[in-house]
């Protein structure tokens, strides 16, 4: 099957490829790109584990061609921390709340979490529960991941943490 | 799961697209935000020889007012529709109904026409857009045509789009300033399609029902509208033994699959229930 060329930027390169039109966005990032932070959890849309940020919008990476990336930004978990590796908010806030326990989903949460708290900085618990409604976890019942979010957002706004009473 | 071969293009505009559509013959199919098509494709239950990319289509985007109507491009999507201040404001009723369809990700990308099209009695917009008595404009190499989201549906994956149309916009008239209205969704779980779920659109005058339309999700093999319960609750004040006449008709019209969503007997008691409860729902915020 022929090859189209698309040009996009991912985690701040730019990437010239080639790609079969029916390859999936999370499979020329995993494979091509040797970005396997994505990762393939259900790949049937459900479970989030591929999510990838793509122009402002998080994307499930598992039902989306590259070539529908041509000409985007997409950011995936690689992207998150800063160039000389210290940690985003969101990855502190996992680390410090054990947001995580088998780790599977933990770059799908990050960078959902990621782009919920850019449209909405200061989030209630209900609107991080429905932010992250498109991500599942098997291992954490979410508690600690929605403490982690929280931390994230009390460190972006600059202000103390403090966890819910119980 | 990896799609079998096809050729992809991206036309720039709605002639293109048609043009392309008309070359490539019936095995070509428009690719919209692709949340259907793509795992179709995966499960190999779909082999399109060519994707068309409505994406790149700028003509297909945005949302205005329009004289009584709102138009609503058809590749714009449910998060954009959720986010809109113009549909939140004159159309409640849609952002209501996108906010349970599928999950955060999935509406960033799938698209109102993509739902409305697409033919699966487990889209949502389809009863919506019935109960809002919706038209659909419907574009092919012979020009346009508009069709009433009520006479569009025939089947599973059957609608009135010709192959080689494309849904280009769906124009929904204003609904009166304080109508009620409720998308009332029984699903399992997030990003399930509905056990069943009902749109009601209503207008009270003295506490009465003056206005009424009742659109079902997800109970027969296509979107169905309750005509007989509207009409059994028009002019009534919704007490409880018309709403249960009104539940008795609308569950008299269904037909459900029985899925692992339950038996076609406990969904069409759930589709009596969501008549009951976007009824209930729908007069409390009527002015």
């Amino acid at each position: 099957m022929a090859t189209v060329q698309i040009s996009l930027q991912v985690n701040g390169k730019a990437v010239v490829a080639a790609v079969e039109p029916r390859a999936l966005l999370i499979h020329f990032l995993r494979e091509e790109l040797s970005l396997t932070g994505p990762h393939i959890g259900c790949d049937t849309s459900h479970c989030g584990a591929c999510t990838v940020d793509l122009n402002g919008k998080s994307v499930k990476s598992c039902t989306m061609f590259a070539v529908q990336a041509d000409g985007a930004k997409v950011i995936t978990i690689e992207g998150i921390a800063a160039p000389d590796g210290t940690l985003h908010a969101l990855q502190e806030g996992f680390r410090q709340m054990h947001g995580l326990q088998c780790g599977y989903c933990t770059p799908g949460m990050i960078t959902r979490a990621y782009r919920l708290l850019q449209e909405n900085p200061k989030p209630t618990e209900a609107e991080i529960r429905a932010g992250i409604a498109g991500n599942l976890c098997r291992c954490t019942g979410y508690q600690n991941i929605v403490k982690a979010i929280q931390y994230a957002a009390a460190k972006i706004a600059g202000v103390p943490f403090q966890e819910a009473a119980e | 799961m990896i799609p079998g071969p096809f050729a992809y293009h991206r036309p720039k505009s709605v002639k293109e697209a048609v043009a392309m559509l008309a070359d490539l013959g019936e095995d070509a199919r428009p690719l919209a935000g692709g949340h259907s098509l793509i795992p179709m494709m995966k499960l190999r239950l779909a082999a399109p020889s060519d994707l068309v990319d409505l994406a790149g289509i700028t003509e297909l985007k945005g949302i205005r007012a329009e004289g009584p109507d709102v138009v609503i491009g058809a590749m714009t999507t449910e998060h954009e529709v959720i986010a809109s201040e113009l549909l939140t404001g004159k159309v409640p009723l849609l952002r209501e109904a996108a906010l349970v369809i599928a999950d955060p990700q999935v509406r960033y990308v799938g698209t109102l026409g993509g739902n409305a099209a697409n033919g699966d009695p487990g889209n949502d917009m389809p009863a919506v857009m019935i109960a809002l008595d919706a038209t659909y404009h419907l574009v092919g190499k012979g020009g346009e045509r508009r069709v009433a989201a009520r006479d569009f549906y025939q089947g599973t994956y059957l609608t009135a789009l010709k192959p080689g149309e494309v849904m280009t916009a769906i124009r929904i008239p204003v609904p009166a300033a304080g109508h009620g209205y409720a998308y009332e969704k029984l699903k399992r779980k997030v990003g399930d399609y509905a056990t069943a779920a009902a749109a009601v659109v209503l207008t009270m005058k003295g506490g009465s029902v003056a206005i009424c339309t009742i659109g079902l999700t997800n109970v027969a093999a296509k979107p169905l509208n309750a005509v007989e319960a509207a009409k059994i609750v028009t002019g009534s004040r919704l007490d409880a033994a018309t709403v249960k006449r009104a539940v008795a008709a609308a569950e008299a019209i269904t037909s459900p699959a029985s899925d692992r969503r339950g038996t076609p007997q406990y969904r069409t008691k759930v589709a009596g229930v969501m008549v009951a409860r976007a009824l209930q729902r729908a007069s409390a915020r009527a002015a």
